[in-house]
């Protein structure tokens, strides 16, 4: 806090995090779909007794096993790296972060790895339904420990339930239950897992279609299709509706990264959703036409972030400049409340220190009037509270386009894969086939909206992220940002090759389970 | 109820649980040090196979207890997850990332096309077991002798040296701990392929290196607990916080809480127990006694390190910008809430207990590679 803000440190570090938190994001959303589906495959072998069905879950077990290990090693450096690359923030908000944290280490991780166990190596060992239910619950494991840790960010999105206590100088949880139950968290974590399903349907249905395409392995392929398909299908219906309920939410809480998504410089009564749209280079808040050109849906966006037609939506520049009719304060305001707020502070400390108690209580009074505003006054000038446009505008653009093309996807495959005439759709294969790199770059873009879009906060209107970081010169972190980069991309090759590997083999190809 | 409890009552609560899991944790790197032994005791590719899947099965439960440690400090103690993860760096970061090509060569190691071949995956493992271990001793060590960090106004971490936590190593005591813990590891690794392997092979080598390496580690180990007991210690007074230097503060720590030195005694007696049964009466479940013995044995140490009126992260640079559990800890809200979670610690052990007994009821056969099953 207060101190000088060296810029290289905050890039490198915000490099870092991204770096590894995209890589862990590679894996985890197949770790969360593919469970379940395993599962599900599994079900049906219990219940039908018939061996072909174990093969197909021993087969889509073996991919879940060797994706599995490789999220756990990109995990342990997320959750260290709040420690060593951000322990301002730590400090900042410890109390209350660090709870969902080791919440998810106590109650998730270690359902995760104990049955995982009897998952892997209890198929002769336990009863059926005995593994059965490991298998369920390695499914349980995986999505619980996504609850955690999407809390504790939605936390960041929109800090609820605490208070900031100068005394300390940091913030403290004042209710849990506000933070478990924010609607935030609530629509982040149903849209994400449901994602991260749609994620992992189509990576079965990739693989599927492959041996289709190759004409290998046709029943096992097709079997896996239908379960997928339906189960994807479902899914992406939900991941529309939680992805509006998300948007809805940020409209509420995060005005300016919503503002961002939909590249609205100026606002409008009545705004129109934009489906589709090319952004000039030189856009700025003080021009009206941004847009090299678009076609919008109109009256949209009010009805999506605001339930009604008619509803004023604030742009870029309403919220750096300020709207007295529409009754929101300039950034500038706002900054000025903030410096006077941390100098306050300050003071608060520093009579603390000398024990001048009366000094230090006037002192007090000060912050407690201003302190709402206390993040804002790290700032230089106000358009440092606007995110990147571009990147939060297209990458949206993208999700939201692929994930209507995914449910149309599904339901074609669907359509064809019960009427059993996948074998003649070639077209139809070479998309399914296309899809699961597309579900991994909406999937991406996904985060790309809820995390460049919050900047420059690291936690919404208290933190600036260029605060948050530990004091450590900037080469320490250049320096770990490329040990990072290079040995979880020759991870990721080894990966890769192993799993083309063994889908090459097919079920069939005798190797070890 | 937790939230009638005292501040201090909660402060110590969780310093307690914090140091079960520390001590669940050394224990649990018997999968490290067995990841060590794998050349030495196998004397064929079979072997080697039965040896890497005894660990393989149980490598999981560390990790996830490392990852636990870590988030249960943040939460209980997020001064200290601050000051130590951001001040010392480079020796955290180490450690991370001899897990981190852990945690993947288990999985990796014997599938084809793995680009990196096995004989890599298994110097990972090697690493893992080596180095990894040894910086953890040595960083825990840093509790009892201290660090040259400050904190300012706002509590916020100026390492002051440049090497980041890994000056840890210039020091005697702390270079003492990291070798007792790699030792132990190797001992409690071998004592478990004992006792999770039926193989007359596999039993003589690992009887062989239980003897070895009890000799590193008890070589190391009273030094570390010799210099322990005669040094001076990190010492607050409770009404004031203010921190100072007592003489003999971990023996006093000791006689003044007879609990603690009573587990102590217990821990160490256990340990040698099991490498006694296991030289001299030649039982294979010497890994029980150790195990446990290792288990009270860290316990007692880390309680001493936090408890009466200790400082349990020292400052060597600003002695009053130690943390104590007094001035590290969340507050009094969240140690309540948290405190509700930890009850469900029992049901944890409790599962994971049934688990392994389901899947260690079997002990590990040559014939058993020869199914087709999932093999590492
Ligand atoms: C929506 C889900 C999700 C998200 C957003 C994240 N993770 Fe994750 N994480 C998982 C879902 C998950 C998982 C699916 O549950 C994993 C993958 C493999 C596994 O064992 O669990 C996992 C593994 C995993 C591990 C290894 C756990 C173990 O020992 O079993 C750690 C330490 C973390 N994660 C920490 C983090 C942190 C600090 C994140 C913040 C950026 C993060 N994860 C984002
Ligand atoms: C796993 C999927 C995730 C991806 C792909 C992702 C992506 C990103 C990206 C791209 C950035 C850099 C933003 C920028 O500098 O412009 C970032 C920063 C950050 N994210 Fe995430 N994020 C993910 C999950 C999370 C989660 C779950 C949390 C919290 C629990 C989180 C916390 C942070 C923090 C602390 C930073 C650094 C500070 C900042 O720049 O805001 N991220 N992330
Ligand atoms: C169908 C239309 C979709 C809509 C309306 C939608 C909406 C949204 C919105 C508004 C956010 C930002 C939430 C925030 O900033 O807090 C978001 C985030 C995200 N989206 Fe989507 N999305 C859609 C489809 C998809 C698809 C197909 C995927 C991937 C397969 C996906 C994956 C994600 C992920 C991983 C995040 C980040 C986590 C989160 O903040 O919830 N979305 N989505």
């Amino acid at each position: 806090m207060l101190g000088n803000v060296d810029l290289t440190l905050v890039d490198w570090s915000r490099a870092q995090f991204a770096l590894t938190a995209i890589y862990h994001w590679f894996f985890v959303p197949l770790t969360l779909g593919l469970s379940f589906l395993i599962a599900i495959m599994e079900t049906i072998y219990v219940r039908t007794g018939n061996e072909e069905w174990k093969k197909i879950t021993k087969f889509w077990m073996k991919l879940f096993g060797i994706n599995f290990a490789i999220g756990i090693a990109t995990g342990i450096i997320l959750e260290f790296e709040f420690g060593t690359n951000w322990s301002n923030y730590s400090w900042l908000v410890g109390d209350i972060f660090g709870a969902p944290l080791a919440i998810e280490g106590i109650l998730a991780f270690f359902i995760e790895s104990t049955f995982i166990a009897i998952m892997f190596f209890g198929w002769n060992k336990v009863s059926k339904k005995y593994h059965l239910a490991s298998t369920w619950l390695v499914a349980f494991g995986s999505n619980l420990s996504a609850l955690w840790i999407l809390v504790a960010n939605s936390w960041m999105q929109s800090p609820v339930g605490m208070h900031f206590n100068p005394e300390t100088a940091r913030s403290e949880m004042l209710n849990i239950w506000d933070v478990i139950l924010s609607p935030v968290a609530e629509n982040k974590f149903l849209h994400t897992i449901t994602s991260a399903y749609v994620l992992a349907s189509l990576f079965v249905i990739c693989v599927s279609s492959w041996y289709i395409y190759k004409k290998r392995d046709l029943l096992f392929a097709k079997r896996s299709i239908v379960i997928s398909a339906v189960f994807g299908l479902i899914a992406a219906l939900f991941v529309a509706i939680t992805g509006d309920g998300s948007a809805y939410a940020v409209a509420q809480k995060q005005p300016m990264k919503l503002a961002a998504m939909e590249g609205l410089y100026q606002g409008q009564k009545g705004a129109d959703l934009i489906l589709f749209g090319v952004l000039r280079s030189d856009a700025q808040q003080d021009k009206t036409d941004n847009f090299l050109f678009k076609i919008g849906a109109p009256k949209m966006l009010s009805i999506l972030g605001y339930r009604s037609g008619d509803a004023y939506v604030p742009g870029i520049k309403d919220l750096v400049d300020g709207n007295k009719q529409e009754n929101i304060m300039s950034t500038a305001e706002k900054m000025d409340r903030g410096k006077i707020a941390l100098a306050a502070l300050r003071s608060y400390k520093e009579f603390r220190k000398m024990n001048d108690k009366a000094k230090a209580d006037s002192s007090l009074v000060v912050f407690n009037q201003y302190s709402q505003y206390m993040g804002y006054g790290y700032f230089d000038k106000p358009s440092d509270v606007v995110p990147n446009v571009p990147l939060t505008f297209y990458s949206f653009r993208i999700m939201i386009i692929l994930g209507v093309f995914f449910i149309l996807l599904l339901m074609v495959i669907l359509f064809y894969a019960v009427r059993n005439k996948l074998e003649s759709k070639r077209i139809l294969l070479f998309f399914s086939i296309l899809s699961f790199p597309l579900a991994f770059i909406a999937s991406q873009a996904g985060w790309i909206v809820t995390e460049v879009g919050r900047q420059p906060w690291v936690i919404q209107d208290l933190m600036p992220t260029s605060v948050a970081t530990t004091h450590i010169s900037s080469t320490s972190v250049m320096t770990t940002f490329f040990l990072f980069a290079v040995l979880f991309t020759v991870l990721l090759i080894a990966e890769i090759k192993i799993m083309i590997n063994q889908i090459k083999s097919g079920p069939k190809g005798g190797d070890n389970v | 109820m937790f939230e009638t409890y005292s501040y201090l009552f909660l402060q110590q609560y969780w310093w307690v649980i914090a140091s079960l899991l520390g001590a669940l944790l050394v224990f649990l790197m018997f999968v490290q040090g067995g990841q060590t032994l794998f050349n030495t005791v196998a004397k064929t590719e079979e072997e080697k196979t039965m040896l890497v899947n005894s660990m393989g099965r149980k490598w999981e439960f560390t990790f996830t207890t490392l990852v636990t440690f870590g988030g249960a400090m943040f939460a209980a103690f997020p001064k200290f997850y601050s000051t130590s993860f951001g001040g010392a760096y480079w020796v955290w970061l180490a450690i991370l990332i001899c897990f981190v090509i852990q945690a993947v060569s288990y999985e990796f190691r014997r599938k084809p096309a793995n680009f990196l071949g096995p004989k890599t995956y298994e110097t990972f493992l090697y690493i893992n077991g080596s180095l990894g271990v040894f910086l953890i001793g040595a960083a825990v060590s840093t509790f009892f002798t201290g660090s040259a960090f400050k904190l300012n106004l706002f509590n916020q971490v100026e390492w002051q040296n440049a090497t980041r936590g890994l000056e840890a190593v210039l020091n005697v005591q702390n270079v003492a701990l990291g070798l007792t813990v790699f030792a132990l590891a190797r001992v409690l690794g071998a004592l478990y392929f004992i006792n999770n392997i039926n193989d007359e092979n596999i039993y003589v080598q690992s009887k062989k290196q239980v003897l070895y390496n009890s000799i590193v580690f008890l070589i190391f180990f009273l030094t570390f607990a010799g210099l322990l007991l005669v040094k001076d210690g990190f010492a607050y007074d409770p009404a004031t916080n203010k921190v100072s230097m007592e003489s003999y503060k971990y023996l006093h720590n000791l006689l003044q809480m007879p609990v603690v030195l009573v587990i102590f005694l217990i821990g160490v007696v256990s340990v040698l127990a099991g490498i006694f049964v296991t030289l001299f009466k030649k039982s294979k479940k010497g890994i029980w006694y150790s195990g446990i013995g290792t288990v009270l044995t860290v316990f007692a140490l880390l309680l001493i390190a936090g408890l009466n009126n200790t400082s349990f992260y020292p400052s060597t640079s600003d002695l009053q910008s130690s943390l104590t559990i007094a001035n590290s800890s969340s507050s009094h809200y969240t140690l309540a809430a948290m405190s509700y979670v930890s009850l469900l610690v029992p049901f944890v052990l409790l599962y994971i207990y049934f688990a392994w007994k389901a899947i260690d009821r079997v002990k590990i056969e040559k014939q058993e590679f020869k199914d087709n099953e999932h093999i590492y």
